[in-house]
């Protein structure tokens, strides 16, 4: 029988050190993804407060020439917003309500079957690195599509709408899954209510599960915004490396990612102004897609809490 | 009651509703359709026309040789092997940080600490960061500035590695979270310490999800190209990495170079080189799902 | 007070015990009670969840603890193996003596605590491991590193097991039914040779053979160990225990709290016989709860 004492053994206390060894280690290890968001911030503000202590605010927002690179080197940074803007459209037209629409088939509509079937495809999509959707734009999309049916102007090699379409099935699974995901965290008391009531299919998915999985599906579409303004690889190969300033999707662009992949390639030497302006124009994505994030965690939070 | 009075004045059941409403449902449903098959039909073009395009050169000499300025003879091995190198470490890194913190967090750290809610709110949002900022921070702080490390495959592994963590211990903690607290519960009873309950019980049972989000967060990270452009990845390197020092290319981006060249004919060795990534990432997420389904039963 | 009837259950196989326990010998007046709690409570945050709590608790017998849904029982006996120790938020009130040492004083390890209490939950939570591993589990987390092969006998046969999985010990424990499985929570919590089993409504999840099997297994451990049972089976404690306590639900007016109370601790056979609290003959009688 044990013995009566509750002292602790000496196989307890070594148990006991390295529990303490243990726990000391993971709360560093635990501190690293902090260090990260630090470096990472850190690393952005110390060069584009240098920047700007060059080039004027004012230059760097209403210009509308972007020629930093080039001497004598212009800063304004409207045309890279606008070939951002255009891109980020482009996609999101196309998938936001490809994604809600394959996310209501999913969720209300779709036989066991058809899901084994389309719920793979939209990861295999999901999985297929920026590059090679890259490539399917510029020597696909551009040539065989954009190039043959876009009714303005002249498309050459590079055009923002090519882009733009890629980007939108690169990230209409993320959309279509994250909106499933909150269709069907909508209890089916809701929807066997409107069944019973003597409404349509049609009729439960805009009136009933739309309405209730609101907040999901909005942070699904912020998210899809954060993505779409942070892709840099098919914007790098599709839409090109022209900053041109203009609302026209069929002409090539450059947007802020792009911009930063291509100025990056070029090797600035450090210190240098072209160096700089890597910077600067990363710290105007960090912060847009970082607030863009927020925004989507604030959203599904608020939706959670709504449930539970 | 009268029966024949109320059932004259509702409609019989055999009535349809209105056909006006019925066919918006069923442009509804097509509309619906059309989605799903615009994301089929965008895959399915993708990779046919890849297949087409770089079916000539597929072939063991593209694995073989090394990257040319002449298409005939240009091929992937340094790329390959420089993927190798790099996805290798950064698996090897990520995973004991990653579960690690997954550890810290779901074990240890006390949960309703605003502390432990702002890393966990951090987590998150590095989840959701551009990968081209890891890009920016890598040529800042490890290839120059106050590591200078330069443009090695040390750098590439270690910026690729912040870059997956957040998927690894997000996908750690969802394996640690499933398993359930009666396990705990009952190791402790028995007079376990946390730890030695964290390691004998909880881990062993999370063991299928943590290995699952492993083999995704490595196929993330071979696939990668915006953060390894401002990492000196796009040069030409004729040569398999020797150490950490060494420099390197990997596979997607010798896609892009070949992409992006001027002649037509490495647009082929392009299509050929997205043939073979995509082959082996098939192979990775096809593991991991197997991995996944295999062992999710035994719970 | 010692009727002890069995009846033959006519379908062949089963014994079903029906009367009250045999009880054991009258405790030594002079000797150290396993556990003496003083005015014992659980405070989770700002809620008492059980209200002073003052009882013995004798060795080598059955204590059973019975009373409605929600009166703390669960609560009170996880103070004794301090498990409450791992909720955020829960107070242990009043004191605890475990062979006259105070089981929270400032110098005592939960952990040891743990290992001499052992604890059975009311489901059973095999480890997803074979028969063998989660019998050895506890003994290599306390370090017993010698003879593990006939500890792992010995808790089996104890626990009436032995026979049933003795071909095949590498077997995982998930496929085993449910009376199989909880039989081997008590041979784990038998391996580490613990003075006090808590079991916690071990039998509520299983069928009614799997539960007369618990019950017989019971009374054969009562002659090692102390058991402290909370049950809702009324019947159960009756037949099995020698000691019962009986709680109950007090509701605070003004807050809504609910708290759980000590209503009465007595040999079994006189509380359900000649209990001396309405509370306590109301609840035996099935007038509540």
């Amino acid at each position: 029988m044990a013995s009566q004492s509750l002292a602790p053994s000496g196989q307890l206390l070594r148990q006991r050190r390295i529990e303490l060894i243990v726990r000391s280690s993971l709360s560093l290890i635990g501190l690293v993804s902090v260090v990260v968001t630090i470096a990472i911030v850190a690393s952005l503000l110390l060069p584009t407060l240098e920047f700007f202590s060059e080039i004027s605010i004012a230059e760097f927002f209403t210009s509308k020439v972007w020629a930093p690179l080039f001497n004598p080197p212009k800063f304004g940074v409207l045309p890279l917003i606008t070939g951002t803007f255009l891109v980020m459209s482009v996609a999101l037209i196309l998938a936001v309500p490809c994604g809600l629409g394959a996310a209501f088939y999913l969720s209300e509509y779709a036989s066991p079957r058809l899901r084994k079937v389309v719920k793979p495809v939209l990861e295999v999509l999901a999985g297929i690195p920026t590059v090679v959707l890259g490539f399917f734009a510029l020597n696909f999309v551009n040539p065989q599509i954009v190039q043959k049916f876009w009714p303005v102007g002249d498309v050459g090699t590079f055009s923002a709408l090519s882009a733009g379409l890629v980007v939108g099935v690169a990230i209409l699974p993320l959309m279509a899954s994250l909106a499933e995901d909150a269709m069907s965290a909508v209890p089916n008391s809701l929807r066997d209510g409107a069944l019973a009531l003597g409404a349509t299919r049609r009729e439960v998915c805009t009136g009933v599960i739309f309405p209730a999985a609101l907040s999901g599906i909005v942070a699904a579409v912020v998210l899809a915004f954060s993505r779409a303004i942070g892709e840099t690889t098919i914007a790098l190969m599709a839409a090109g490396s022209n900053p041109r300033f203009t609302l026209n999707p069929g002409s090539g662009v450059q947007t802020m990612a792009s911009f930063i992949g291509f100025a990056g390639i070029g090797d600035q030497p450090t210190g240098s102004t072209g160096y700089k302006t890597i910077f600067a124009v990363g710290s105007l994505l960090f912060i847009i897609t970082f607030l863009l994030n927020i925004v989507s965690i604030r959203v599904v939070r608020r939706f959670r809490e709504a449930y539970e | 009651m009268n029966l024949e009075a109320t059932s004259s004045a509702a409609p019989p059941l055999g009535h349809k509703i209105a056909s006006s409403r019925l066919w918006r449902d069923r442009i509804f449903r097509s509309i619906l359709l059309l989605s799903i098959a615009v994301a089929l039909l965008t895959l399915f073009t993708l990779l046919i026309d890849t297949f087409l395009e770089g079916r000539p050169r597929l072939n063991g000499a593209l694995l073989e040789n090394m990257p040319s300025a002449r298409p005939a003879r240009a091929g992937l091995q340094s790329a390959i092997f420089g993927s190798l190198w790099l996805v290798g470490i950064t698996s090897l890194v990520s995973l004991p940080l990653g579960v690690g913190t997954a550890i810290f967090l779901e074990e240890y750290a006390p949960k309703n600490s605003r502390y432990i809610r702002l890393i966990e709110l951090n987590i998150q949002n590095l989840a959701g960061v551009p990968s081209v900022v890891f890009g920016i921070l890598g040529l800042a702080f490890i290839a120059r500035g106050p590591l200078s490390w330069g443009f090695t495959v040390r750098t590439g592994a270690m910026v690729l590695t912040i870059l997956v963590l957040p998927l690894v211990i997000i996908a750690s903690r969802e394996a640690i979270r499933a398993v359930p607290p009666s396990i705990r519960d009952g190791s402790l009873a028995l007079g376990a310490t946390q730890w030695q309950t964290i390691w004998r019980q909880v881990l062993p049972a999370a063991v299928p999800g943590i290995a699952t989000g492993s083999i995704l967060s490595a196929s993330r990270a071979l696939g990668e190209s915006a953060p390894l452009l401002l990492l000196g990845a796009l040069s030409f390197v004729t040569f398999n990495p020797t150490s950490l020092d060494s420099s390197y290319t990997v596979l997607p981006l010798l896609i892009f170079k070949y992409a992006s060249d001027a002649k037509a004919e490495f647009h082929v060795v392009a299509a050929a080189a997205i043939i073979v990534l995509l082959v082996v990432l098939l192979a990775m997420n096809a593991t991991a799902i197997l991995v996944r389904n295999r062992f999710q039963k035994r719970l | 007070m010692t009727e002890s009837m069995t009846t033959q259950d006519p379908r062949g196989g089963v014994e079903i015990r029906t009367g009250f326990a045999q009880p054991s010998p009258p405790p030594d007046p002079d000797a150290e009670p396993v556990f003496r709690a003083r005015n014992l409570g659980v405070k989770y945050g700002n809620k008492p969840a059980v209200h002073k709590v003052t009882a013995d608790f004798s060795r080598n017998q059955i204590t059973a603890l019975i009373g409605p849904s929600g009166c703390g029982k669960s609560t009170l006996i996880r103070c004794f193996n301090r498990m409450n120790d791992l909720i955020p938020g829960a107070t242990i009130l009043g004191e605890v003596l475990y062979h006259g040492e105070n089981l929270y004083g400032p110098d005592v390890d939960a952990v040891e605590v743990r290992r001499r209490v052992g604890m059975v939950f009311q489901k059973p939570n095999p480890f997803p491991k074979s028969i063998y591993d989660n019998i050895a589990f506890g003994l290599k987390v306390n370090g017993i590193k010698d003879n593990v092969d006939h500890r792992v006998e010995t808790a089996l046969k104890g626990a009436v097991l032995w026979d049933e999985v003795k071909t095949d010990l590498k077997k995982s424990a998930l496929a085993l039914s449910g009376g199989q499985q909880q039989r081997l929570c008590i041979a784990r919590a038998l391996a580490v040779e613990p003075d006090v089993i808590l079991m916690d409504e071990p039998a509520s999840a299983l069928d009614p053979v799997a539960t007369a099997g618990i019950e017989e297994l019971m009374q054969s451990l009562k002659e090692e160990y102390t058991i402290l049972i909370v049950t809702h089976n009324m019947q159960q404690a009756a037949r099995c225990s020698d000691m019962t306590a009986f709680l109950t639900v007090e509701v605070n007016e003004q807050t809504g709290d609910r708290t759980g109370i000590l209503v009465e601790y007595a040999p079994t056979a006189t509380i359900f016989t000649v209990p001396k609290d309405p509370r306590t003959e109301a609840y035996i009688t099935g007038r509540f709860g």
